[in-house]
C-alpha cells in the first residue's frame, strides 16, 4: 500500500499517468508539461495497421514515448518488467505493491469493468496506476477517470495479458531512484525542437503535416459505394481517433497549446505565448472538421468526402505555418 | 476553446462519467475542465458500436439458417473480428474460419472450446449458444 497517494485528474492515460508518478515522488509536473516535455505531439496516418479492419491514424507518438521520453529528459531511474505468464505477472505486482510501490501498469480497455461499456473496445496501450491492494481489489489511479477506483485482481489480470496489436505483456514500471528539478529551460528547448522536426521534418511521407495531406488523399478518394455506410464508418473513425480517445481535445492540440503557455510561465520565454493561442485556434479548426465529420454520419449534411478533404488540407497548411513559426522561435531562445 | 464553451451536452456513451480537456480560461490561461460530453463524440461512439452490433445480430441470423456457428456471433459480441480473436487464441486465422462452419464447431474438443471461451471472457456453455 503507497502512503499518502492522491488521484490527479488527467485528460490522456500515458501523460495522465507520468504526472501522477512524477508528483508522488517529489516533481510536481503537470500533465500538459510530461506530453509537451516528451514531445508526444504528432501527427502519423498509418494504413498498414489496422484497428477493426480501420487504419491507424494517432495525433501523438506510440505508447511508452511520453515515459520513455521523460525518463530520458529527466534522468530518473525507472525499471519495467514483462512478464511470459499471467501468474508470475500478478505475484510480481502484487509483491511490489506490498513493497508500498506505486505502479504503472499497461492494459487492454476491454477487459476493465469500471469503463463505461460503449467505451470498451479492444484498445491494448491504456496507462493506469494502481496504489495499493485491498484483499482481492487493486485500489486503482487512472487519470482518465474522475476519482480512484477499484478493479477486481483476475479482471486485472486479464487485460494486463490481454492479446492482439501492442499486447501489454503484463508490462509494469515503477520509479526506482526519483527525479531531481530539471532546468525547464533545457528541456523545453530541445522538446520543441525535437516535435517540429516530427511535424516538419521526418523522411516518411505519412508522419507530421505530410501525413494529414495524405489523408486528405485518401478522405477525398473515399468510394461511396453502397450508400456511403463504410466511408461514414472512416470518417467516423477519424473523429474518434481525434477526439475520442483521451485527446484532451483536438487530438492533443490544445493539451499542448497549454504545455506551450505553461512552458513560457515557468522560462519567461514569451514568445511561447503568442504560439499557444494559435494553437489553440487551430485545435478549434479540428473540432469543426469533426463537426462537419458527425454531421454527415448523421445525415444532416449530405456526405461529402472532398468537403472534408479540404479542411484536412486547410489543417495541414495551418499547421506547417504554426510549427515553422515554432521552430524560429525555438532557434532565437538562447539559453 | 473557451471554458464556457467546454461541451456540457451529456454524452450517453460516457454512462455518467465526465472526461476532461483542455480550455482556455476568462484569464486566458488553459486549464483542464470537467465535459459532460459532447454531441459529436456520441454521434461517432454510437456508429462503431452499432456497426459491432450489426454485425454480431446479422451473425445471428445466420447461426440460426445454419450458416456459421456460434463462435462468429461470440466473436462479434466480444468486438473483436476475425483477425483479433486469431491473435487472442493464438490460431491460425484459417482454422478458426473453418471453426465458423457448423458440422465443424459441433465436434471441437473440449480444449479449443475452453481457449476460445477465455479468449471471448466468455464460458464453455455460453459459447455454444445464441441467445
Amino acid at each position: 500500500m503507497v502512503t499518502a497517494f492522491t488521484h490527479r485528474r488527467g485528460s490522456h492515460c500515458e501523460s495522465g499517468v507520468m504526472s501522477s508518478l512524477l508528483h508522488h515522488h517529489g516533481l510536481p509536473m503537470s500533465e500538459p508539461m510530461a506530453f509537451g516535455l516528451s514531445s508526444a505531439l504528432a501527427f502519423a496516418y498509418l494504413p498498414c495497421i489496422r484497428i477493426n479492419g480501420m487504419p491507424l491514424v494517432a495525433f501523438r507518438m506510440p505508447p511508452r514515448a511520453i515515459v520513455k521520453g521523460l525518463q530520458r529528459g529527466l534522468g530518473f531511474g525507472m525499471r519495467f518488467e514483462t512478464f511470459r505468464s499471467p501468474a508470475s505477472g500478478t505475484a510480481r505486482l502484487d509483491a511490489l505493491l506490498d513493497a508500498g510501490k506505486l505502479v504503472g501498469l499497461q492494459a487492454g480497455i476491454y477487459w476493465l469493468p469500471y469503463f463505461p461499456p460503449d467505451l470498451r473496445f479492444h484498445f491494448n496501450a491504456h496507462n493506469l496506476l494502481v496504489y495499493g491492494r485491498d484483499g482481492d481489489d487493486y485500489l486503482v489511479s487512472d487519470p482518465v477517470a474522475e476519482a480512484s477506483t477499484r478493479c477486481a485482481r483476475k479482471d486485472m489480470e486479464k487485460a494486463r495479458f490481454a492479446k492482439g496489436v501492442l499486447a501489454p505483456r503484463g508490462l509494469l514500471y515503477y520509479v526506482t531512484t526519483p527525479p531531481s528539478e530539471p532546468d525547464w529551460a533545457v528541456l523545453g528547448r530541445r522538446a520543441l525542437a525535437r516535435t517540429t522536426d516530427i511535424m516538419l521534418r521526418t523522411p516518411l511521407p505519412f508522419v507530421g503535416v505530410r501525413g494529414i495531406e495524405m489523408l486528405a488523399r485518401r478522405v477525398e478518394r473515399l468510394p461511396l459505394d453502397g450508400g456511403g455506410e463504410r466511408a461514414r464508418l472512416y470518417i467516423g473513425h477519424l473523429v474518434r481517433m481525434q477526439e475520442e480517445i483521451g485527446t484532451g481535445g483536438a487530438g492533443f492540440r490544445f493539451m499542448y497549446a497549454s504545455f506551450l503557455q505553461e512552458l513560457a510561465g515557468k522560462t519567461g520565454h514569451a514568445a511561447l505565448d503568442g504560439l499557444a493561442i494559435r494553437l489553440v485556434e487551430i485545435g478549434d479548426r479540428w473540432q469543426e472538421f469533426a463537426v462537419a465529420a458527425a454531421r454527415m454520419i448523421r445525415r444532416r449534411d449530405a456526405l461529402a468526402p472532398p468537403a472534408l478533404a479540404e479542411r484536412l488540407r486547410a489543417l495541414a497548411g495551418d499547421e506547417r505555418l504554426f510549427f515553422q513559426e515554432l521552430r524560429r522561435v525555438q532557434r532565437a531562445w538562447a539559453c | 476553446m473557451r471554458e464556457q464553451d467546454v461541451p456540457q451536452e451529456g454524452n450517453a456513451t460516457l454512462a455518467g462519467h465526465r472526461k476532461a480537456i483542455y480550455a482556455v480560461g476568462d484569464d486566458g490561461k488553459l486549464r483542464l475542465v470537467p465535459s459532460r460530453g459532447w454531441e459529436v463524440e456520441e454521434i461517432v461512439t454510437r456508429q462503431a458500436v452499432e456497426d459491432l452490433e450489426r454485425r454480431a445480430r446479422e451473425a445471428r441470423e445466420r447461426v440460426r439458417a445454419g450458416a456459421t456457428s456460434p463462435l462468429e456471433y461470440h466473436m462479434y459480441r466480444a468486438r473483436m473480428d476475425l483477425a483479433l480473436l486469431s491473435q487472442t487464441t493464438g490460431l491460425w486465422r484459417w482454422r478458426v474460419r473453418r471453426h465458423f462452419k457448423p458440422r465443424v464447431f459441433a465436434r471441437l474438443p473440449l480444449s479449443l472450446l475452453q481457449r476460445y471461451a477465455e479468449a471471448l471472457g466468455i464460458s464453455v456453455e455460453t459459447l455454444g449458444q445464441v441467445e
